[in-house]
């Protein structure tokens, strides 16, 4: 059976189409999911006090750096794919998005030698509370790029054939969510010792 | 079957929109369906947990005895039961009743919507809830049973399992929840962007009916308390199945932090749900009083004051924890300060009844007697917000004959009024009056019979959560016995009066008189539908040309005037 969208899903009381409305509305349950990880983050580290510095000044601060401007670079080929969507260019569009996903793929690349380099030395999950967030923390903001980066390709796959190109806007919108995220996590677990 | 036989005999699949068995009652993407399948799950679970508060409520005034239906109840298997009543009535009873189901039926229709924005987001809601349902309940089969470190999980009991002695009941435990809040994110982020988009031609933002807009600040606020937990359930999560320490004092965590994270979010959770029941309420007394609301804005302003506040009053649950004093004393500030705004509502709510003509049919009794009991919750609770009187009763049945007494109020009388008020809507029929009323005076009477004595049993300081008081002779008098057989009695007496509302509910479902539209001659856009509507809601989309609450308006002879009437 052929799905049909309602009238409602068209309407647009807030002059904002629904799509974007709804993104805005799911990025602020993540902004308060992260909040309380953050806080986590502040409580632990002020209960441990030194011992967590400790900890984290173990971590590979030059690959938190490339991965960080890996994820900003990625930011700005969305811009630019949704600047080519905007002027109906698809071609060029879903070219940036392909380059998104690529930086998208290095991210992980990174974040997986990072992970095998210090499983290997014995910073596992379980050595102390700074790297059992350090894992979480930055597991779950992978999953995310994880998640934009399949929702850029779907979003992709209807760009080629002009179909809801709005949407590029949409997981643009996530996106910038993915790499502000990071932007948080790097000084909190890299930099702050 | 017949529906499927219809739909292949139907022939032109593609030229109009067929729905078969199968998408229509098991995957539908209607909202109205979707609605149905949310309050029915709810309503099994409401016999589910009540069953267990049966079960447990035997064993404190029979101790050792075997109760009939179950069998012995051990020590593990009431705590269990404790954690998992309080976790279904909270989480799988209030939640998709009120919010999901109200929320799902309501919105579209009063807001002149055919559905949700997105009616295939609000099919994944229900689907993840559903699952979340048999996850829950599934762990009752596992070895080590069903969790029971109490609904509120603090580590480090509910972190590891050679504590709690559920090594796979907890993290499953803690799994479901997770994903009945994913459900009830996904269903909420429908319910405001179709608030915020998709309202009839006409409906400014101070057009929206009083439900609808408590539903939303409901959701709202659900979403910014819950996000925090969601973070911390996660480490929960790791502490118990990976053996990280986040909580767990001998790895170096701190336990507090997850009573700071889970109290965030609990807290507000009790108005998360009060919000929407207040909602209810007001439609319904504004429709049975035949007069406008009182201070329509106002009530809107003053209920979001309140869920700011109820952002900030969350460590009155943890003044036994430990805390700094003067932590202490800011808490009980905001919290018996939270009392302001929601008396200035009953006081418009009030001032609507002033002069109008009332009619006392079900659904108004059942708001009348949400506003009566919930006072003595509200009351109760401004004595327990004051820290030096919580310390000595947080931890008896004061506190949870006082909590009773907001969630049923809520839950059970808020969430009748509302099954009362819209059963015309949903099913095309009006339920029987007289059995109405006569589940309202015995659920109403039997209730307040089991909770005034729990008041009793907490100030002569009779702990709560103990399997066996044999155990505590101060506690374990003739007395005490005596109340605690009284409470379960008038339980068991409750019990039976639910059965008259079952009987009442399919009864009517098949055979009571035809409702018509507007059996309640309202004003608000889902009245002004066929009832129960078709697919789509409308046979033409309405528009909208005045409030909600145009009730007695001097001057016209009918005394409502519906929102899409033109002048």
């Amino acid at each position: 059976m052929a799905f049909q969208a309602p009238v409602a899903t068209d309407r647009c009381n807030t002059g904002i189409s629904t799509g974007k409305l709804a993104i805005w509305i799911l990025l602020a349950s993540e902004i308060v999911i992260f909040g309380g990880l953050v806080a986590v983050y502040l409580l632990l580290r002020l209960h441990e006090g030194a011992a967590w510095g400790a900890e984290a000044a173990h971590t590979n601060v030059v690959a938190g750096a490339i991965n960080t401007f890996i994820l900003l670079t990625s930011s700005f080929f969305i811009v630019l794919a949704h600047q080519a969507a905007e002027q109906d260019d698809r071609k060029k569009a879903v070219k940036f998005m392909y380059l998104t996903l690529l930086c998208a793929l290095g991210f992980l690349v990174v974040k997986a030698y990072e992970y095998t380099y210090e499983i290997s030395h014995g910073y596992t999950w379980f050595r102390s509370n700074f790297w059992g967030f350090y894992y979480t923390a930055t597991f779950i903001h992978a999953s995310h790029v994880i998640a934009g980066g399949i929702a850029i390709f779907i979003a992709a796959q209807g760009v080629k054939v002009g179909y809801h190109m709005n949407r590029v806007e949409v997981c643009g919108i996530y996106w910038h969510f993915v790499d502000l995220v990071w932007i948080f996590l790097f000084p909190l677990l890299y930099i702050a010792k | 079957m017949t529906t499927i036989a219809a739909t292949h005999d139907g022939g032109d699949h593609a030229s109009h929109h067929e729905e078969t068995f199968v998408s229509k009652y098991i995957f539908p993407t209607d909202h109205k369906r979707i609605a149905m399948q949310y309050l029915m799950t709810g309503l099994v679970m409401f016999a589910v947990g009540g069953f267990m508060a049966y079960v447990f409520r035997m064993q404190l005034a029979y101790p050792g005895a075997s109760v009939p239906l179950f069998g012995e109840v051990d020590a593990a298997t009431y705590n269990a039961l404790i954690t998992n009543h309080a976790t279904i009535m909270i989480f799988w009873v209030a939640m998709p009743m009120l919010i999901a189901a109200f929320g799902n039926y309501l919105i579209p229709l009063m807001i002149g919507a055919d559905d949700m924005v997105f009616p295939r987001l609000n099919r994944l809601s229900y689907q993840i809830f559903f699952i979340s349902t048999i996850i829950l309940m599934v762990a009752w089969l596992v070895p080590g049973g069903a969790f029971g470190g109490s609904w509120t999980s603090y580590p480090p009991l509910s972190s590891r399992g050679e504590f709690n002695g559920t090594p796979i009941g907890a993290p499953m435990w803690v799994l479901a929840v997770a994903l009945e809040i994913v459900a009830f994110l996904l269903g909420g982020i429908n319910f405001m962007a179709t608030t915020m988009n998709s309202r009839a031609p006409g409906m400014k933002m101070m057009d929206i009916p009083i439900v609808v807009w408590f539903i939303n600040i409901a959701v709202l606020l659900f979403m910014f308390s819950v996000g925090p937990l969601v973070a911390g359930a996660v480490l929960l999560l790791l502490d118990q199945t990976v053996g990280t320490s986040f909580y767990v004092p001998t790895g170096g965590g701190d336990p507090v932090i997850f009573q700071h994270l889970f109290w965030f979010f609990g807290h507000p959770e009790v108005y998360v749900i009060l919000i929407p029941e207040l909602g209810i309420v007001a439609e319904i007394i504004t429709t049975f009083a035949r007069k406008k609301i009182f201070g329509y804005r106002i009530i809107i302003w003053t209920m979001i004051v309140t869920g700011i506040l109820s952002l900030v009053v969350w460590a009155h649950h943890q003044f036994i924890a430990g805390i700094d004093p003067r932590m202490a004393v800011i808490f009980s500030i905001t919290t018996i300060m939270i009392s302001i705004p929601l008396a200035l509502i009953y006081m418009l709510l009030i001032a609507t009844l002033y002069g109008g003509s009332i009619e006392f049919k079900v659904p108004m009794l059942w708001a009348m007697g949400m506003m009566t009991e919930f006072l003595v919750g509200g009351l109760t609770g401004i004595y327990l917000g004051s820290s030096a009187i919580d310390i000595y009763m947080h931890d008896n049945t004061f506190v949870m004959a006082h909590f009773h007494y907001t969630l049923m109020p809520v839950v059970f009388f808020g969430g009748w009024a509302g099954i009362t008020f819209w059963f015309p809507k949903f099913f095309g029929r009006m339920l029987n009056e007289t059995l109405g009323k006569i589940h309202f005076w015995g659920s109403t009477i039997s209730f307040n019979f089991i909770f005034i004595p729990l008041f009793f049993l907490g100030m002569s300081g009779q702990q709560r959560k103990i399997f066996d008081y044999s155990a505590f002779p101060d506690i374990n008098t003739a007395a005490h016995q005596d109340l605690r057989v009284f409470a379960t009695t008038a339980f068991l007496v409750f019990i039976a009066f639910q059965f008259v509302f079952v009987f009442n509910f399919f009864k009517s479902m098949m055979s009571g008189p035809v409702a018509g539209n507007n059996p309640w001659n309202s004003n608000t856009l889902d009245w002004q539908c066929p009832s129960p509507p078709p697919h789509g809601n409308f046979a033409e989309l309405p528009t909208v040309y005045r409030g909600p609450y145009e009730y007695s308006v001097p001057g016209r002879e009918s005394d409502f005037w519906p929102q899409n009437e033109p002048a």
